[in-house]
């Protein structure tokens, strides 16, 4: 580290409190910064800035020995404001204000400027003019902290219970681990069964065991467990409050029988006269329209779909439990949870609409979805991969991998899942019927954890082929319904005419419809790929930028079971850290009414979407309940009067760097 | 840096479009959730984009002021940028709804103040879409590159 302006020292330093002593702390972030901005030449300058005591440029400004600098200059030059121009707030403000708290400064007097992702890691080719930016950046900053004014941090009680939304392996995860901490668990389901995908599969890679298998034990367990609330068939509607305070609103939809009566005999799909495409079974097969979702399902109920009834009323009279109630309407119940944790999963690409591949142009075509389905011995064939055309077994099968995924027209996102989940789909027809001839058409095969390459190894080994290209021409043939392929084999360099009597294709991972209902009732963000984003892609995998809300699994970003799971467990255990110690931290941040100038108009009271602003009709002035002012600053700017502020971000603060973003230079006469 | 203008060359002569070497400066007003976490994103996928930019942050779009923008242009900004995140994603539930509506009037007074379309312009910007950041950055940097620095600039202000 290296002082630039260091000249004064204790025993000058004035004593009036209200002397803004700046000490600017410059991080050159290893080579992140320093490798584009001079920092010296940077320190220098703001140096010659009126308040700034003294400057420091740091390799590391986050390391123990950065914060242990910024604590002995605070000391050394009783600084009363620190600015730190490093890499952005959103991830490093903490740490900071921690720093400068710790020498018994308010946190409030930490300004962080960004002179990182801003700066040196977008001009990296314009050394000079992303020196001057960064000046012109940490003068701004300088400024405004003159202005910074000391705030609290509230505390707030959390109520020890969790909203868990999704029971896919994941959000199931999740509920195991709250509940066996001794946490209340309510686990909202919008299926009628939870279990989510994993529900679907025959048996799951790498090592292939049954799917269900595993996971209906563990549904089994979330059923059981004392602390779990299962609400299937059920959506959040409304979610209000903040952190340890949340109060939501569940739906739950009629199944049109009363599950406590209902004992799941499934008597009733029997007399059903009505038939519809089995949604479970990927529309392979039908079901009744009054039915039980799956053998395995959790709760075992059954579930009328009023939009098939014919209200026949055959399943009434059938029913010997009386459970049948046609004219059940959604009911709702009012939860208030400590925190909620986002498991609400994806659903396949939908290859149809494009024709991916002549997806929907020809019955021998199917996705790995279907593939699943037909594979699994529960399933529509009881296990009999067949071809749609004539319900043969099929010797020749084509898989086409990343459909939907890394295609600039559709997503270039990875799934993650389809290399691993194609291989095991081989393998596993290629076991059940070793005449059976498989070709994987792939751009590249990625099996990275623990078992999968030796996965890939052994498809191998039983004699699946891989062809690496993708197919440029797809057609059926008119009177076989076989499917011929036109594809690059671009390692062997030629182009190769196949035909197939079945083909499957890998379809990536991709947002669930209701996400975006979801993304706005939790105020979350989506990232580029349309799932949900995280606090920090590293550091914070399962965190959100709202306190108190965390996701699990593919709701996230593709991933696998495992990963999922890893993940189900990483947000009970962050969320237990509210959960167990009943409290959290808030934002000082907030609007505040000045009484002497407030005339009672009341423009402000409906621009605030949380009803802070109440009117203290005795004073005739407005008010704002800090405990539900979440900081935006929106009312602010409607008042006409000024009289309203939003702490940390006055008109003063702002237009101080409004006014530095500019310098005057002097003209050479 | 704007060297004419440092030559003490009167605005109005400082006004002639500039194409090499000058700079302009461009005042972002960027919400915490969204758009400022778009600036990051764009730093994190090291998307270039001209040094023209200096992002100040709020927590919600809704706080932009006229004040702020007019100050901005009175100050010297070559255009000015309000930013947030995409309707429906305000991280306040409609913060952004009343930031149009009052775009509107910003529009209407910086066209009264003779200020071209180019230099004021709203954009909504998720966390995520560092490439957008970076191309709208550089796309309004070409705008006023083309125009020349602001008629409001006062002289001597780089
Ligand atoms: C064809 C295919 C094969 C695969 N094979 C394997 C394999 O062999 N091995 C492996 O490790 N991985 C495999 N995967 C990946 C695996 O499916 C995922 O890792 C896993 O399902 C992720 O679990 P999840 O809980 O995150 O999501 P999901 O399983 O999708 O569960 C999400 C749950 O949330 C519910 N939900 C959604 N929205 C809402 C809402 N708004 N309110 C309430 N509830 C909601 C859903 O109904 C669902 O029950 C495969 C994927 C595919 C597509
Ligand atoms: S700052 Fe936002 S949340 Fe607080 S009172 Fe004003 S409008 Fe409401
Ligand atoms: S808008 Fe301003 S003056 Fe009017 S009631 Fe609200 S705080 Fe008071
Ligand atoms: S928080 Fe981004 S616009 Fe309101």
């Amino acid at each position: 580290m290296s002082d630039i302006k260091g000249t004064e020292n204790k025993s000058t330093v004035a004593k009036d409190s209200d002397e803004k002593r700046v000490g600017v702390f410059v991080c050159e972030c290893g080579v992140n910064i320093g490798g584009v901005v001079n920092t010296k030449a940077v320190a220098e300058y703001i140096g010659t800035l009126p308040g700034v005591k003294v400057t420091s440029v740091n390799k590391f400004t986050c390391s123990d020995s950065g914060q242990a600098d910024i604590q002995s200059k605070i000391k050394e030059y009783n600084l009363n404001r620190v600015v730190v121009a490093a890499c952005s707030p959103k991830t490093h403000e903490p740490t900071f204000r921690a720093c400068i708290e710790q020498m018994g400064l308010n946190q409030y007097f930490l300004e962080f400027v960004n002179i990182r992702d801003h700066c040196s890691w977008i001009h990296m080719w314009e050394k000079e003019k992303a020196t001057e930016k960064a000046k012109d950046l940490i003068r701004m900053g300088v400024e405004r902290s003159k202005l910074l004014e000391p705030l609290q941090a509230s505390e707030v009680p959390v109520t020890d219970k969790a909203l868990v939304v999704g029971a896919g392996v994941a959000g199931m995860q999740s509920a195991l681990d709250l509940a066996d901490m001794g946490f209340q668990v309510y686990l909202v389901e919008k299926e009628p069964s939870i279990g989510g995908r994993m529900a679907r599969f025959d048996k799951v890679f790498p090592t292939n065991d049954c799917s269900i298998c595993i996971l209906g034990p563990k549904m089994v367990e979330v059923a059981r467990n004392k602390n779990i609330k299962i609400m299937s068939y059920s959506e959040v509607k409304a979610v209000d409050g903040y952190v340890g305070n949340f109060n939501v609103k569940i739906e739950h939809k009629p199944r049109y029988l009363d599950v406590t009566k209902c004992t799941g005999c499934a008597k009733c799909s029997e007399v059903c006269p009505v038939e519809v495409p089995y949604d479970f079974n990927e529309g392979f097969g039908t079901r009744k329209a009054i039915y039980v979702p799956f053998p395995q399902a959790v709760p075992l109920r059954a579930v009328l779909d009023k939009e098939n009834c014919i209200n026949c009323k055959a399943c009434a009279k059938a029913c010997q439990s009386g459970a049948i109630n046609y004219d059940m309407q959604p009911s709702y119940t009012d939860l208030n949870v400590g925190v909620i944790i986002g498991a609400v999963g994806f659903k396949t690409y939908d290859p149809e609409p494009r024709h991916d591949f002549g997806y929907g142009l020809y019955d021998n075509i199917i996705t790995a979805m279907e593939f699943e389905r037909l594979l699994n011995a529960a399933g529509p064939t009881g296990g009999h991969v067949v071809r749609p055309s004539d319900c043969k077994e099929p010797i020749r099968v084509g898989f086409v991998n990343c459909v939907g995924s890394r295609d600039k027209a559709t997503n270039i996102y990875c799934s993650g899942v389809c290399c691993m989940y194609t291989i095991k789909n081989a393998q596993l027809l290629k076991e059940k019927r070793p005449e059976t001839d498989h070709t994987i058409m792939y751009m590249d095969i990625r099996t990275p954890f623990r078992g999968y390459e030796e996965s890939y190894n052994r498809s191998r080994n039983l004699g699946v082929k891989f062809l690496r290209g993708r197919p440029v021409e797809v057609k059926e043939d008119p009177v076989t319904k076989n499917i011929k392929v036109r594809v690059e084999d671009t390692l062997a360099g030629e182009i190769r005419n196949l035909e197939f009597d079945l083909m499957v294709l890998a379809t990536g991972i991709v947002p669930n419809e209701g996400i975006g209902q979801i993304q706005q009732l939790l105020k979350l963000s989506k990232a580029a790929d349309g799932l949900l984003m995280e606090a920090h892609p590293k550091l914070k995998p399962v965190d959100t930028t709202i306190d108190g809300v965390f996701l699990a699994g593919c709701a996230s970003g593709p991933k696998d079971i495992p990963y999922a799971v890893s993940q189900g467990s990483a947000c009970a255990s962050r969320a237990t850290i509210l959960l167990k110690n009943k409290k959290a931290i808030t934002e000082g941040i907030t609007a505040v009414v000045n009484p002497d100038v407030c005339v009672g108009c009341q423009v402000c009271i409906p621009m605030c979407p949380f009803q802070a602003i109440k009117m203290d009709e005795k004073e005739g002035r407005a008010n704002v309940v800090k405990a539900l002012c979440k900081g935006c600053g929106t009312c602010v700017t409607a008042c006409p009067t000024g009289a309203l502020e939003q702490s940390h971000f006055k008109n003063a603060q702002i237009l101080a760097q409004v006014k530095n973003v500019f310098r005057f230079q002097e003209v050479a006469v | 840096m704007n060297d004419s203008i440092s030559d003490g060359i009167s605005a109005e002569a400082a006004a002639a479009p500039k194409t090499d070497g000058w700079e302009p400066k461009i005042v972002a007003f960027c919400c915490n959730w969204c758009s400022y976490g778009g600036a990051d994103s764009a730093g994190m996928g090291r998307f270039q984009q001209p040094a023209s930019a200096r992002i100040i942050r709020v927590m919600c779009s809704g706080r932009i002021d006229p004040l702020h923008v007019f100050n901005a242009f009175l100050e010297g900004a070559d255009a000015v940028l309000v930013t947030g995140c995409h309707i429906g994603d305000c991280h306040y539930v409609n913060g952004n709804d009343k930031t149009k509506i009052k775009y509107k009037y910003l529009e209407n007074v910086a066209h009264e103040l003779g200020i071209e379309k180019e230099r004021l312009q709203l954009n909504w910007i998720s966390a995520s879409e560092g490439e957008k950041f970076a191309n709208f950055i550089r796309d309004v940097t070409e705008q006023i590159k083309k125009l020349g620095p602001s008629p409001l600039k006062p002289a001597g202000v780089v």
